[in-house]
């Protein structure tokens, strides 16, 4: 029976401290608790004899002493978990993008290069990864026990986990939100691998067409081209260089046009509309599955990089 | 033969009226609080089963029961009843129904119509619940999440959330029965500071009653709306938000949760200065304490959705605040401690379950620390651990809590008294069973095992069986009161008026009392714990 788990991403080692900082307390306060209990009802049981002096009848010198230091110390402890939780939401330069598909009961990936898996996701080592999730139907919850990550999957937006695996091996993958009847079967392997052998992996699950490019077509099946590529008669803002830049809305704001922002504009126009243009946009909620979604924002993110060289 | 006739005022509450219409009929707070304590106490067996079944099936990986499907209903059916039908009566309205007015030395609640009514409700939505639970069941766990159980559940949904809200409404009926009876009917003399720290607990209790629960109703109408209607509030693609659900149904649960605990933290500050013949330390402090949990509790329920996509900085604040509120539970175990100090500490078996409920009250407790920790939660989130933390507190904490305070007004309650070795027995034996059965799940949720998992890796096997064989001895404690309590009924010794030495109103008048409570109404001229004036009052 192992009681520790291993940690196969740097990006846990904070946690594994901050885990052991706390079972330290714990220790610390349960034999404090305990102690006194034990000592005292070992010492001053009813027919002990033993003189009890003078009750103490300063109680709030006690008092006062013990909130003070109970809130220092959980002050603490607030502080050291906010600031490992905050981290984690950093973005991290040029991070490996995967997109994740949840639906009741399995996980669908979807790598850059256009190769699917099922139940699996195989990750280079000491490399930055940034999972894209959304669901299809309910919530679900992508939970790796090994990098100490967990993030629920909702349906109908973007969620974004970082890590960064440095152990070569093949994990649990676990969905921790209860999802309806087969949730206990919504489990996968997270396989890292060295560098070379994941290249040997991408050639060899390789399925031709990379999602951008898969993208591209959709671009053009679904309508956009129509109004995005210009030369028509509506005017609808380039897409090119987009992803990646703030971009100023007509009530005044800025956004920075992440995944969930082209996800929301392509689902949800209205909500955000870029200034200087008319909201003529139709919602695309209902209509484009989210797999082909994924496939859309890729190609938008794919025009960015080719703007920039 | 010559027989005493009593004047009517001094008849026992039991012997007044033996036909099932003069109880299912009764206005009398102390024959509502046995109704409540015979319906509760089959919903703890009902759900208890559940569990049972539960743990079985975790014996082996793949999962005893055949099916997930019903391994699903089975753990929502457990925390739907132990939560609703168990827990938030057990000792708040059960307990409370019995010695809240005997406590104030009034003479009923200020509502006795209403208060048979709330047990009505009750019943009414146990039977609505009970219904769905077994013509088919649910499969959404007790939280509802949506839009699972909105658009995607099978089963009974909108007919078992119905018997969820109709009992919340017997809930609200009887915390505003108990703030009016607390405000209107003490005794001469009873003055806010000399209530005993069971009544200041209660009457937080049923502020967040009267407080919390309409947002329940609220939040279940809304599920019930999108269900039968498909009105879209909570599924995006009915054009709703997901998680608007779990922002209600936290903001309701999270200060229920202390609707589990404060009643249990109030019976524990009022077992320990009698069994321990000394003023409760810090009286002023534990009763301030009490309301102010009751307050901040409205503040955090965001720690609940750490990982749900909530905003960071929404995170960061709810993180705090639990902090905060972690602060008045610690306070009230170090006042504890120091009413132990000193004292002439005797072991019946309520100080022997109140005991027991520091313990275990302060791992749940701390274990919440880590919960409350942002990045630690990441981990721990949704698993094994949560199970084992919220156990700790509601099964280790209050359930004890319960036990001891049914073993210590017990003797008030059927004049009988209970057979003490087998009890303090029992009460060592949940403590041991609870520990076997819970410890496992903290490193099992440490290890990443996710909680609501039919079947499982193969390497959480031996924590998993530890855990089944310590519920085994659970269930055996938790059985064997039930076989000596009703044992003392027919032959336990006759109970004097205060068995225990105690201070309270409550024991100032025969066990069991009249119906009317008290002859006189009792004049209070001191605070409830002042052993030290009682000296030779010593039993
Ligand atoms: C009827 C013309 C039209 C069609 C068809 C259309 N769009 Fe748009 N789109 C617009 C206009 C006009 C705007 C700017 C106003 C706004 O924000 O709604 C816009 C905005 C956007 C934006 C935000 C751009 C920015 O600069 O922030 C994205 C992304 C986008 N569209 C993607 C798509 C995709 C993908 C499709 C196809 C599925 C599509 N659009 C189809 C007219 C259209
Ligand atoms: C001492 C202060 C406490 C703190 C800081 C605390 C903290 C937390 C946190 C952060 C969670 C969310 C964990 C997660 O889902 O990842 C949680 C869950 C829970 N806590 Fe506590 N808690 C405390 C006391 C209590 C008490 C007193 C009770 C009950 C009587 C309680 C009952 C619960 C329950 C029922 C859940 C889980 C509900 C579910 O997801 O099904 N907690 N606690
Ligand atoms: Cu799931
Ligand atoms: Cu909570």
């Amino acid at each position: 029976m192992k009681l520790t788990l291993p940690l196969a991403a740097s990006t846990g080692a904070e946690t594994d401290d901050l885990l052991l900082g706390l079972v330290g307390v714990s220790i610390a306060v349960l034999a404090l608790v305990f102690g006194l209990m034990g000592f005292y009802i070992i010492r001053y049981r009813h027919n002990s004899p033993i003189d009890r002096g003078a009750l103490e009848e300063k109680s709030f010198r006690f008092e006062i002493s013990w909130t003070i230091a109970t809130l220092v110390v959980f002050f603490g402890l607030f502080i050291w978990g906010s600031v490992i939780y905050v981290r984690q939401f950093q973005p991290t330069g040029n991070a490996l993008k995967i997109y994740v598909i949840a639906k009741q009961w399995m996980w669908k990936i979807e790598h850059a290069g256009g190769q699917r898996e099922i139940n699996a996701l195989h990750v280079p080592i000491d490399t930055p990864v940034e999972l894209v999730m959304t669901s299809e139907d309910v919530i679900h919850d992508f939970f790796v026990p090994v990098f100490r990550v967990k993030r629920d999957v909702l349906p109908g937006q973007y969620e974004t986990l970082r890590f960064r695996a440095d152990r070569a091996g093949t994990y649990h993958l676990f969905c921790s939100q209860f999802c309806g009847t087969d949730h206990s079967n919504m489990i996968g392997d997270v396989v890292v691998m060295p560098a070379k052998a994941y290249a040997d992996w991408l050639t060899s699950n390789g399925a031709g067409d990379t999602l951008a490019d898969q993208g591209k077509i959709l671009f053009i099946r679904y309508g956009c081209a129509g109004c995005h590529l210009g030369g028509g008669t509506v005017r609808a803002p380039s897409l090119a260089g987009l992803y990646g830049s703030p971009v100023p809305l007509s009530d005044g704001s800025t956004v920075l046009a992440d995944d969930r922002y082209i996800r929301d504009s392509i689902m949800y126009p209205k909500q955000q509309i870029v200034a200087s243009y008319e909201p003529i946009m139709p919602s695309f909620a209902n209509v484009i599955p989210e797999n082909d979604l994924v496939r859309l924002v890729a190609y938008i993110h794919s025009l960015a990089e080719e703007k920039r060289g | 033969m010559s027989q005493i006739v009593l004047p009517q005022s001094q008849i026992s509450y039991l012997s007044d009226g033996v036909s099932l219409r003069s109880w299912l009929l009764t206005t009398d707070h102390k024959r509502i609080a046995i109704l409540y304590m015979i319906s509760i106490t089959a919903f703890f067996f009902l759900g208890g089963s559940a569990a049972a079944l539960i743990r079985y099936n975790l014996i082996v990986p793949e999962g005893m029961i055949q099916s997930a499907e019903t391994y699903n209903r089975l753990f929502t059916m457990h925390g739907i009843i132990m939560v609703w039908f168990f827990l938030v009566p057990a000792v708040p309205v059960t307990i409370g129904n019995f010695v809240v007015p005997l406590m104030l030395g009034a003479r009923d609640l200020a509502f006795p119509r209403l208060n048979l009514a709330s047990w009505y409700l009750f019943m009414a939505g146990g039977f609505c619940a009970l219904y769905a639970l077994f013509s088919g069941g649910v499969d959404t766990g007790w939280t509802f999440y949506t839009p699972l159980s909105s658009n995607y559940a099978q089963g009974h949904v909108v007919v078992v959330v119905m018997g969820i809200f109709i009992s919340g409404f017997s809930t609200i009926a009887t915390g505003i029965n108990f703030i009016i009876t607390i405000h209107r009917l003490r005794a001469p003399g009873l003055t806010w500071y000399r209530l005993p720290v069971f009544i200041w607990s209660l009457y937080s209790t049923s502020i967040i009653f009267v407080l919390a629960t309409p947002v329940l109703a609220i939040t279940l109408l809304l599920l019930m709306f999108e269900t039968l209607f498909h009105v879209g509030v909570f599924d995006p693609k009915l054009g709703g938000d997901p998680l608007l659900f779990q922002h209600l149904f936290w903001f309701y649960s999270h200060p229920a949760v202390y609707i589990m605990i404060l009643p249990g933290l109030g019976v524990v500050s009022e077992i320990i200065p009698v069994f321990a013949r000394k003023e409760l330390f810090g009286y002023k402090f534990v009763v301030w304490a009490s309301v102010s949990i009751a307050i901040i509790a409205f503040f955090v329920w965001g720690h609940h959705m750490f990982v749900s996509g909530q905003s960071l900085f929404a995170s960061v604040l709810f993180s705090m605040l639990s902090y905060f509120v972690a602060v008045p539970s610690a306070i009230k175990v170090f006042n504890w401690l120091g009413t132990l100090h000193k004292g002439r500490i005797r072991f019946d078996a309520p100080m022997i379950y109140a005991l027991g409920f520091i313990g275990l009250f302060t791992m749940g407790g701390i274990t919440g620390l880590y919960l409350a920790a942002l990045a630690a939660d990441v981990h721990l989130h949704d698993t094994y651990f949560v199970i084992a933390h919220f156990h700790y507190i509601m099964v280790g904490g209050m359930v004890s809590a319960y036990f001891a305070a049914l073993h210590y007004w017990w003797p008030k309650i059927t004049g009988k008294m209970y057979p003490e070795m087998i009890a303090r027995a029992a009460a060592l034996l949940m403590f041991l069973g609870f520990n076997l059965t819970f410890f496992p799940q903290y490193i099992l949720g440490y290890l990443g095992m996710p909680r609501r998992y039919h079947a499982y890796p193969p390497e959480f096997q031996v924590l998993n069986v530890l855990s089944s064989a310590g519920a085994t001895i659970l269930a055996a404690a938790y059985l064997l009161p039930l076989f000596y309590l009703t044992y003392s009924i027919f032959r336990g010794a006759r109970a004097p008026a205060n068995p225990w030495g105690s201070l309270g109103l409550e024991w100032q008048t025969p066990s069991p009392p009249f119906t009317k409570n008290f002859v006189v109404t009792p004049t209070v001229t001191e605070g409830p714990y002042a052993f030290s004036k009682h000296e030779t009052f010593d039993v």
